[in-house]
């Protein structure tokens, strides 16, 4: 019928994902109480939390640190991984809410591909977190959280690879809850499981010698990879086993996430489509 | 080219499309068009199969059976060149109610590969052809009923579609804003020449000249001009005809 087939402009692309960034960053510029709640949860770790236990547990010298750290020290990375995991389970919460206002809809009549659309509503999630990491440790700073000035920087690639993660993990479960009800239940069992379960609070070497069933979980929990990710970064080293954990699970999530919102495989179908009824 | 091949398509042509939600039917083998720069009404009670339709032809769901062609573009085919063909008017208000107006709008055109300056000067443009320039910095919580939807509809005008798909776009606005509704999709079919599918329930909104789809279960029942659907039923008026269409258990639709 047509002859000339339709292209879309790659300039195009860089549009959409740009107005899809925007969009994202006016909203959060417009909920002032989501950055306030997003900086003082991690704080109240911090502040709270870690002063208080410093005394309790003491961290022996594990790599990366070269001598022993105050236990602020050791929870920072923990808390950075935790601010994206909100962050990641809230851009999805945003999903939710979207499709119930019928945003969505809007953003799923754009010309360009699903999993295009779908990787720029990430990258938007992503940005609006660094922001957020990069306000905690500035306070943190001043809480004499002081990393090596080099590490501010040797973050960002790992931010960004944790962050695709935990945001592609959030837009999976996006797809599957429907609606907000359910969706406060999976920040119970999602958040508070997988923080707790990781070595964002103590060292796994501790895990082990109280609990080997405890260790195993934490040992399979993808989050402990983002967490030891960020914390060698935090000190300009690579740690290339956590990097190869996170990047699969981001790989992996993103196209469980592609999947479930194509119109013709995924969640959308099985709910509009002839086996709606099956669910 | 592809302005040749438009004209020569209808906007919007469906054929043989079904669609079931488990057990229960929803449209059946449902075929009509709308023609280039026409006012077509998608008249049916509440339940007739309006939004599945409208959801299949957005892509929402993929139609599994039939075709629906954008402006001779199949949507299963090239969804893209369809899609960016094609303005939606959802029955469910879509606007950020937090932002302004112009960021909804820009917004929307960034989504269809438009840059910040020229979607910002083509707001301006439509928001003028909508009476609402005025409104342009104000935050959408701030509007009225009927100001949210002609915004909405100027949005959907925003990539400079030549099918624009209202889906009962009047639900819950008083007379004035309907009729001022009404007025403005009209005259983009006058001016413009798009072709407008309307579904609607409210008889009142459909006038002499205009086409009529009768989607009823599902099913269509009837479609044709005005005039014709009174002279096919023997009415007088195009309530009368609408009710003997669709009389087989009208109080049964849900």
């Amino acid at each position: 019928m047509s002859a000339s087939r339709f292209r879309l402009p790659l300039s195009g692309y860089a549009i959409c994902m740009a107005g899809i960034c925007w969009r994202e960053g006016l909203r959060f510029l417009n909920q002032r109480g989501r950055f306030l709640s997003a900086l003082v949860r991690p704080l109240v770790w911090l502040f709270i939390f870690a002063a208080g236990f410093r005394s309790v547990l003491g961290v022996s010298i594990i790599p990366p640190y070269e001598t022993y750290v105050l236990y602020e020290v050791y929870v920072t990375p923990g808390l950075v991984a935790m601010i994206q995991l909100f962050n990641g389970l809230q851009s999805s919460l945003s999903m939710v809410y979207d499709r119930e206002v019928g945003a969505m809809r809007i953003l799923l009549v754009s010309p360009y591909p699903r999993w295009f659309l779908l990787v720029s509503k990430l990258t938007a999630g992503i940005c609006v977190s660094l922001l957020q990491v990069y306000a905690f440790l500035l306070v943190a700073w001043f809480w004499e959280v002081e990393l090596p000035p080099v590490g501010y920087l040797t973050v960002l690639p790992a931010l960004l690879l944790t962050g695709m993660m935990l945001g592609a993990m959030g837009l999976v479960m996006s797809s599957v809850f429907r609606q907000m009800e359910n969706f406060a239940s999976v920040m119970n069992f999602v958040i508070f499981p997988m923080f707790f379960a990781s070595s964002a609070l103590y060292p796994l070497w501790r895990v082990q010698e109280s609990s080997l069933v405890l260790w195993w979980i934490c040992t399979l929990n993808p989050f402990t990879y983002a967490v030891e990710l960020i914390r060698f970064a935090l000190y300009g080293q690579f740690e290339p086993f956590a990097a190869l954990v996170v990047g699969s699970c981001a790989i992996l999530f993103l196209a469980g996430s592609i999947l479930a919102y194509d119109p013709s495989a995924g969640i959308m179908a099985r709910r509009g489509g002839p086996d709606a009824g099956k669910q | 080219m592809p302005q040749a091949a438009a004209s020569l398509s209808p906007a919007l042509a469906i054929e043989g499309v079904s669609h079931s939600f488990g057990a229960r039917k929803a449209l059946d083998a449902v075929s009509f068009s709308v023609a280039a720069g026409s006012f077509t009404a998608l008249l049916g009670p509440n339940g007739a199969g309006k939004t599945t339709l409208f959801s299949l032809v957005t892509r929402l769901y993929e139609n599994r059976s039939g075709t629906i062609h954008v402006l001779g573009h199949d949507v299963r085919v090239e969804p893209a060149a369809a899609l960016a063909k094609l303005g939606v008017v959802f029955q469910a208000r879509t606007l950020d109610l937090e932002l302004s107006v112009m960021q909804n709008l820009v917004y929307h055109a960034t989504l269809h590969g438009m840059g910040f300056a020229s979607a910002r000067r083509r707001a301006l443009e439509v928001l003028a052809q909508a009476s609402l320039a005025e409104r342009a910095r104000d935050k959408v919580r701030n509007l009225s009923g009927g100001q949210m939807r002609r915004v909405e509809i100027a949005r959907a005008l925003m990539h400079r579609p030549r099918l624009l798909l209202l889906d009962e776009p009047t639900v819950g606005l008083d007379i004035a804003s309907r009729a001022a509704l009404v007025e403005q999709v009209r005259r983009l079919v006058a001016e413009e020449g798009i072709g407008v599918l309307w579904a609607t329930h409210i008889i009142e909104e459909i006038a002499p000249g205009d086409r009529v789809i009768v989607l009823h279960r599902g099913r269509v029942r009837a479609q044709g001009d005005y005039e014709d659907l009174l002279r096919r039923t023997a009415t007088e008026d195009i309530s009368a005809a609408f009710l003997s269409l669709v009389d087989d258990g009208a109080g049964e639709a849900a």
